[in-house]
């Protein structure tokens, strides 16, 4: 009953012998136990971060973003660098969840629950530091249109800040969306084993009196397929838009035609870094290593090699285009400013080429891709690089412009703007840790329905494809 | 709304769940439903459901959210306050396609969730009858309603050599209801639910 045709040589995506129940009890286990020490302290820690950057918020609103180190060029510091990197983050669990979708790829199931989790999770952080960043935040809805009186005076849709505004907010309305609607049935399989009155009750509601009709489940992949078609192009316009609020102005090393898929590779490369640190340490305590298996950790390894080489070709046509243009300008952003490691500024592209370009070379070599020490190292490097990416774009192409009348002042960062960057991966991981305790970290129906394609203790009772007829393959398994 | 008679069978394997689909369907009683913990490629047709329009009204919803786009922001910006930008056209298609984009994955994403949910009668608070508990867990339930002329004992029999595990009635309210989960709304008796 199965439309594809699973090799058997490929590797299995579920190991163990398993069937349906275990499937869901492996995965709701750590939803009905109660959770470990390790779960306590590192849900404390995150909400103390989540704490001071509540405070360093708090002067924000009170004392205005004067409290932060931005001077006369350098406007967007920290907070924007933050942004983006925040915004990139999220693009991975689209990635998975639709683009891996549309192209049938069967890992994306062990992962793509905690992917969208997390682009959730990344896209809310990433929106706090243009919200806080306006200064006067009581005003933030100005930014949409609505007829009002003051003329009625409009946003200009013409300008890259205001298409962020529509792009961000679809983009989180999309992804939650998609991922609250995979979630249903697998919130009613939690429903239906719950044991307190208050367990049914809450989860109960939360899956929508989700009962898996067939004729629902039809609805359902219709929906998550057309979800994922959307989801698509709009993670893409996403970060494309992002890197036209740099690209669309006038500012030497902002100014390149190659930022919307240069920026894209980059997103999805910190994304699916920010993806294996959280799988590792999921698969880790929760014990699901059955279904995050090393396949999958070293699928992504590849992706991080692959992404990570785009981002450096990029990194190397920018250069080439700052001597080939011979704008002056040009030249001397990306010659003096970024690739001179004497400059101000220099260390933070050499520090940006070596952990982006240079250190994911090693996942050319299987066993470092397959290796989870080495993975949980290099996720966190990518994610450093990544920030330095973020930061070199944004203040080296500030800090001295075309009048050096205005060249600024070294610019360096107030506790309050790294208090603030801080509290956001506070948020981030209180929401990440509420989520791995009350929702399935795995999507178990996704799993379930792949089992029997995928699993090990299956494999082997599947026909080795070499002892049958090319004929006879073919009536069997294309027709 | 009224209580109905059904009579449910539950089984392991999807393997068992389709021949049993078609043996029913041929010798002529009528599928209320089949419950499964995953979405079964093929047994809607082996249902002989049809197929969801659900992504055409996504797609109507989409260049609802094209339109509302566009005609707003052309209006705004040409007619209603027409705003000189660096001395650009008023009317710059180019630079409104972001938007326009954006509006319409929005508009099609959200009217489709909304659409699947009250096509399904899904939303919190929302009550169900659950012809087995195990339904999203490890069963496929199939679920056959008694009309006046069904012979329960003989359907019954029918359903157990078809390879069902387990074959019961039940007297149930196939409709929605508001209201939360508790222990009156019982399942199969003695099928007991092993949770670790």
């Amino acid at each position: 009953m199965h439309l594809k045709y699973e090799s058997p040589l490929r590797e299995p995506l579920v190991y163990g012998t398993k069937d349906y129940h275990q499937v869901t009890e492996d995965i709701v286990r750590p939803i009905e136990a109660k959770p470990s020490k390790l779960w306590y302290i590192g849900f404390f820690i995150s909400v103390s971060l989540l704490m001071f950057g509540v405070y360093a918020v708090y002067r924000d609103v009170t004392y205005g973003i004067g409290q932060w180190n931005l001077n006369k060029t350098i406007g967007w510091g920290w907070d924007i660098t933050n942004f983006v990197w925040w915004v990139g983050i999220g693009h991975a669990g689209t990635l998975i969840s639709a683009i891996l979708l549309l192209f049938r790829q069967g890992w994306r199931t062990g992962v793509n629950r905690a992917a969208e989790a997390m682009t959730i999770f990344a896209v809310m952080c990433a929106g706090q530091f243009p919200i806080w960043h306006m200064g006067r935040v009581w005003m933030a809805f100005f930014v949409m249109p609505y007829p009002n009186s003051r003329g009625p005076l409009w946003p200009n849709f013409n300008s890259p800040l205001l298409w962020d505004v529509f792009a961000i907010s679809t983009y989180f309305t999309v992804s939650l969306l998609f991922w609250y609607s995979g979630l249903l049935p697998d919130l009613a399989t939690v429903r239906d084993r719950a044991k307190t009155k208050l367990r049914k009750k809450l989860y109960g509601i939360a899956s929508f009196g989700w009962i898996g009709s067939t004729k629902h489940w039809q609805r359902h992949e219709s929906l998550s397929l057309v979800l994922a078609g959307l989801s698509t192009p709009l993670v893409l316009s996403v970060h494309t838009i992002v890197s036209f609020d740099f690209a669309t102005s006038v500012i030497p090393g902002w100014h390149t035609t190659i930022f919307p898929p240069y920026f894209v590779a980059g997103a999805v490369f910190s994304g699916f870094a920010m993806v294996q640190t959280l799988m590792v340490i999921v698969r880790k305590v929760f014990g699901l290593g059955d279904y995050i298996t090393m396949g999958h950790i070293e699928a992504m390894n590849k992706v991080i090699v692959l992404t990570g080489s785009i981002v450096g070709v990029a990194y190397l046509t920018e250069l080439f285009m700052g001597w080939y243009s011979q704008n002056k300008y040009e030249g001397y952003t990306f010659w003096y400013s970024r690739a001179n490691p004497f400059s101000p500024y220099g260390w933070s592209y050499w520090g940006m080429m070596t952990c982006n370009v240079l250190s994911p070379q090693i996942f050319w070599f299987r066993k470092l891709r397959r290796n989870l020490y080495v993975t949980f190292f290099m996720s966190v490097i990518v994610n450093i690089g990544m920030w330095f990416e973020r930061f070199v774009i944004i203040v080296t192409s500030l800090y001295r412009d075309y009048l050096p009348s205005s060249w600024s002042v070294y610019y360096h960062p107030t506790v309050w703007e790294i208090g603030f960057y801080l509290g956001t991966f506070g948020l981030f991981f209180t929401c990440f840790f509420l989520f791995a305790k009350y929702f399935p970290v795995i999507a178990i129906a996704e799993i379930k329905y792949v089992l029997k394609t995928t699993g090990e203790s299956f494999k082997d009772k599947m026909d080795v494809q070499e002892v049958l007829e090319t004929e006879e393959f073919a009536h069997k398994y294309v027709h | 709304m009224s209580k109905k008679k059904f009579v449910v069978a539950a089984f392991d394997d999807e393997d068992v769940l389709f021949p049993a689909v078609k043996k029913v369907r041929t010798s002529g009683y009528k599928i209320h439903d089949v419950y499964t913990p995953f979405a079964v490629h093929g047994l809607d047709h082996a249902l002989g459901l049809r197929e969801t329009s659900l992504h055409t009204a996504g797609f109507i919803y989409g260049i609802t959210g094209t339109t509302t786009a566009l005609s707003c922001i052309s209006w705004i910006l040409t007619a209603d306050w027409p705003m000189n930008f660096g001395g650009k056209p008023h009317f710059a298609l180019p630079a409104w396609i972001p938007i326009t984009f954006e509006l319409t994955v929005l508009f099609a994403a959200v009217g489709m969730v909304l659409t699947f949910c009250y096509l399904c009668q899904l939303a919190p608070f929302v009550k169900k009858h659950h012809f087995h508990a195990r339904a999203t867990d490890d069963l496929f339930v199939m679920v056959i309603e008694c009309t006046a002329k069904t012979n329960v004992d003989d359907l019954m029999g029918f359903l157990s050599s078809t390879g069902a595990l387990e074959v019961n009635v039940q007297v149930a309210e196939p409709e929605w209801w508001l209201g939360t989960y508790d222990k009156e709304q019982q399942l199969i008796k003695g099928s007991h639910v092993e949770v670790a």
